[in-house]
């Protein structure tokens, strides 16, 4: 058995260098989403006589999208509020709704994959569409992983309670979710808001 | 029936094994090695050995030594394939047409570069970056060591997965670099594209998981006193190569993927119609591979940094400019990735945007080479071995780097590009720069890893003719560039009046590998006199940073106490002063305890790879699972560490210091 808390080890500091890694790898997915951001702005034009971002696009259902994972992002935060208050009652509530919510977010994205597949639409009739499948395919990944981690990780909560290494765990999930939401933003921003409103 | 088998085994086939006979006899080759490694583990009942000390190990020394012996064996592999390629080009000429398949050539071109770049020059780097970082900066273990052994794995599964398309399928031919529309399913509908994309996919991601751990472990772990400006240059250069992984490895990730799903599920990214761009494939590709070539390169000039003060009895000529080159180098580095293809055409202003920023950084690397130089004037020079390999090294690299000058000027480029001028510039600089500075590395650190010195005459032999076989072998190739002769050729005409100079070249080869013989016989020679080169001291060379304060091996903890830095060089200052006797305290140390899940995640990394490449679509959901189950297996494990108490510490220092 090890006894961390009676052998503190100072020249180690697990939850301050865990948290600092985690940042350090939200940056290495932060260039893997430009790189696709990039592919996609040179690829969007690439329509091979298909349709475009404009006619398939619909502004109303992604706005939905958005105030969901929005959404989420704010249950998200009032969760962490409540580790503070050691409060595990009210923090898996917050958990339960961000996951609901986050559920939501991505059967809409299934939803529209479905349609525009269902409408011939698929990955392989242009690179336009190749682009757009892969972006918005990778961040639903992302958030598919989110969505895994949140019950092992509220689990672990619930069996162990607000720990160090349960808090540091909730502390990396907290990063990875507002950064699915923030690369989300400039998807909305890139791909439909500018899609829609181009001239092409 | 079929559709079970299509089921069962996707799109592999008996024919898959079938292969003409020398590539069966390297097949064979590989499987009678495995076979008789097997044979000498169970022979020596050495399995429970090898899985509890080596496998499963969290011990970053381990993992050090682990890549050494992965990277030997590519660096084997990749010296025989380029050995095939130039015997090969000796005799196809005129009318002879040589003894090699054109598609078994095209694979050996394409394996030897992949190897070489994502296997031992990779593997070696992150050797010795595994080993001495955390005994550079006064460290016990890496910031994540469970992190470390699944990147070491994920390195390992990549390795395997280009050995095995040896036997089952074939490699690649499209080149390290795999150019699209070459490399698309249209031109290579083959599984050789497969096995590449993901023996550099795996690795590339161990790569990624490695660069993240070892920039916390710098940044995070060093010793009390140790500033950023005291802190050795490899540990300097070695952490602005991981800020280049990090910025550069995803892209190399995303761009294979990409081009896995053109090739897997019909996308149209990189496919010339459709819409797609082959030629943003080959910006992404740069992007990545031109930091990639300055991330293997840093670190050997870390490594020079070391040991030169050390062999010369003089502090390093100008540490802070070192530091700025090093940071220069990095910054330029993600700003040239095209003059790998100014003949695409994006005009003259964009070719001589990148042609200058080619030739920039070209400064900072001469202000490397200086400072080395003036490290050496009015020093007490030893010319030990390694201090051979530098020097073979400066006239090398200099003499490459600025034949790469000259081709950063755009018009002299499109002379030459893709010519055998080229290959020449870029072995002088990946040979005489990487691979001579990683030999002077591990000659210089041998002791500390093994507890012997390497015989040093024998060392000197082979510098001598790895770099005279280098000249004699690559120097021909910058004349034949210019005389016009491609890289990748298999075959060419009797008038172009080229052979000669490709005999030379072949034999500069046979020189190298008497080179390599001589680095072998060294290695059974200094094992067999071990005893009496035996390193009692932990201080052979008379060092000067803090991984020669420690016994040779250091026991697995390293450092008994947390030592205290003042100053850079700090165990050369500390015996200036003159080493305290007094008895150190110890307190109890915690550490991480072994574990077998980084292994299974490299092997069901491995076997999803392969389920990819051969479209076996059960294998790679099951193989997926495993990943993400080991994962979580992980997470929930609540004793993950164990702790040594000061009366354990106290007997293994006794016996070390012994």
């Amino acid at each position: 058995m090890s006894h961390p808390e009676k052998y503190p080890d100072p020249h180690n500091d697990i939850n301050a260098n865990t948290v600092f890694g985690f940042w350090i790898y939200l940056m290495t997915d932060f260039i893997l989403f430009a790189t696709l951001f990039a592919t996609y702005a040179v690829l969007e034009k690439g329509t091979f006589g298909g349709p475009t971002a404009k006619q398939l696009f619909h502004l109303p259902y992604v706005l939905v999208e958005t105030l969901l994972l929005l959404g989420s992002s704010f249950t998200c935060g009032l969760a962490t509020l409540h580790i503070e208050k050691n409060n595990i009652r009210k923090l898996s509530g917050w958990y339960g709704a961000t996951f609901a919510l986050g559920l939501a977010f991505l059967l809409m994205v299934g939803a529209e994959f479905v349609q525009l597949i269902n409408e011939g639409h698929t990955w392989d009739k242009s690179a336009f569409l190749s682009a757009y499948f892969t972006l918005i395919g990778t961040h639903a990944i992302h958030i598919f992983f989110g969505l895994l981690f949140i019950p092992v990780f509220i689990g672990d909560v619930l069996r162990r309670g607000l720990i160090p290494v349960t808090i540091r765990r909730l502390t990396c999930l907290k990063l990875f979710w507002f950064f699915s939401y923030i690369v989300w933003i400039f998807m909305f921003t890139f791909v439909y808001l500018m899609g829609v409103s181009s001239n092409g | 029936m079929t559709l079970f088998a299509n089921f069962l085994y996707g799109r592999l086939t008996p024919q898959a094994f079938q292969h003409n006979p020398i590539e069966m006899s390297v097949g064979i080759g590989t499987l009678i090695a495995g076979a008789a490694i097997i044979t000498l583990l169970t022979y020596y009942k050495k399995w429970r050995w090898l899985w509890f000390d080596w496998l499963t190990s969290v011990d970053h020394k381990k993992i050090g030594i682990m890549y050494f012996v992965m990277s030997s064996a590519m660096l084997f592999k990749a010296l025989v394939e380029a050995s095939m390629m130039r015997a090969h080009q000796v005799v196809s000429v005129g009318d002879s047409f040589g003894f090699l398949e054109t598609s078994h050539y095209q694979q050996l071109f394409s394996a030897h570069g992949t190897a070489m770049i994502f296997f031992v020059a990779t593997g070696f780097v992150f050797g010795l970056i595994n080993y001495f970082i955390p005994l550079q900066i006064g460290a016990r273990d890496v910031a994540f060591p469970f992190l470390n052994s699944l990147s070491f794995w994920m390195f390992a599964a990549g390795s395997v997965t280009l050995i095995v398309s040896l036997s089952i399928g074939n490699f690649s031919g499209a080149g390290w670099s795999g150019y699209p529309p070459l490399s698309g399913i249209e031109e290579n509908p083959g599984v050789g594209i497969d096995y590449w994309l993901w023996s550099i996919q795996l690795s590339g991601a161990g790569t990624l998981l490695s660069g993240v751990n070892f920039l916390v472990t710098i940044y995070k772990m060093r010793c009390p006193g140790m500033t950023m400006m005291r802190m050795p240059l490899f540990v300097w250069s070695v952490l602005v190569s991981l800020v280049l992984i990090v910025f550069a490895f995803p892209i190399l990730t995303a761009t294979a993927a990409l081009l896995s799903l053109d090739r897997t599920f019909g996308t149209h990214f990189f496919t010339p119609d459709f819409g797609g761009n082959p030629m943003l494939y080959i910006n992404l590709f740069w992007a990545w591979g031109h930091p990639e070539v300055y991330i293997l390169m840093m670190p050997a000039f870390g490594m020079f940094s070391e040991f030169i003060p050390v062999f010369c009895k003089k502090r390093l000529f100008g540490y802070t400019s070192m530091v700025w080159a090093l940071i220069a180098i990095t910054v330029l580095s993600f700003l040239v990735w095209l003059h790998h293809f100014f003949t695409m055409g994006a005009g003259p202003g964009v070719n001589a945007f990148f042609g200058f920023m080619t030739m920039i950084i070209a400064i900072p690397t001469g202000v490397k080479i200086f400072n080395w130089l003036f490290t050496m004037y009015d020093g007490k020079v030893t010319l030990a071995s390694p201090m051979v390999w530098f020097i073979g090294f400066v006239a090398i690299f200099s003499l490459g780097g600025m034949y790469g000058v000259l081709m950063s000027v755009a018009p002299v480029d499109f002379q030459v590009h893709n010519s055998l001028f080229l290959i020449a510039h870029f072995h002088s600089m990946l040979v005489g720069g990487v691979l001579f500075g990683l030999f002077a590395g591990l000659t210089y650190w041998f002791p500390k890893m093994f507890g012997f010195k390497l015989n040093d005459k024998l060392g000197d032999w082979a510098a001598f003719c790895w770099i005279f076989g280098f000249l004699v072998a690559f120097t021909p190739l910058y004349i034949l560039g210019l005389m016009g002769a491609t890289r990748r050729m298999d075959h060419y005409d009797a008038s172009t009046g080229w052979q000669p100079l490709f005999i030379v070249a072949a034999i500069g080869l046979v020189i190298v590998f008497m080179g390599v013989g001589l680095q072998c016989l060294q290695l059974l020679v200094s094992f067999r006199d071990r005893k009496k080169n035996r390193d009692t001291t932990g201080d052979p060379w008379d060092g000067r940073t803090l991984e020669w304060s420690l016994s040779s091996p250091p026991p697995f903890y390293n450092f008994a106490v947390i030592p205290e830095v003042h100053e850079r060089d700090p165990f050369w200052a500390e015996k200036q002063k003159g080493l305290s006797s007094k008895k150190p305290v110890y307190e109890a140390i915690h550490m991480p305890k072994n574990t077998p899940l980084g292994l299974y995640i490299g092997v069901f990394s491995f076997f999803f790879g392969f389920a990819a490449v051969w479209y076996i679509v059960w294998l790679a959901v099951v193989s997926a699972v495993g990943v993400v189950a080991c994962l979580i297996v992980r997470l929930m494990d609540r004793h993950t560490e164990t702790f040594i108490t000061p009366e354990e510490i106290e007997r293994i220092e006794k016996e070390c210091r012994a």
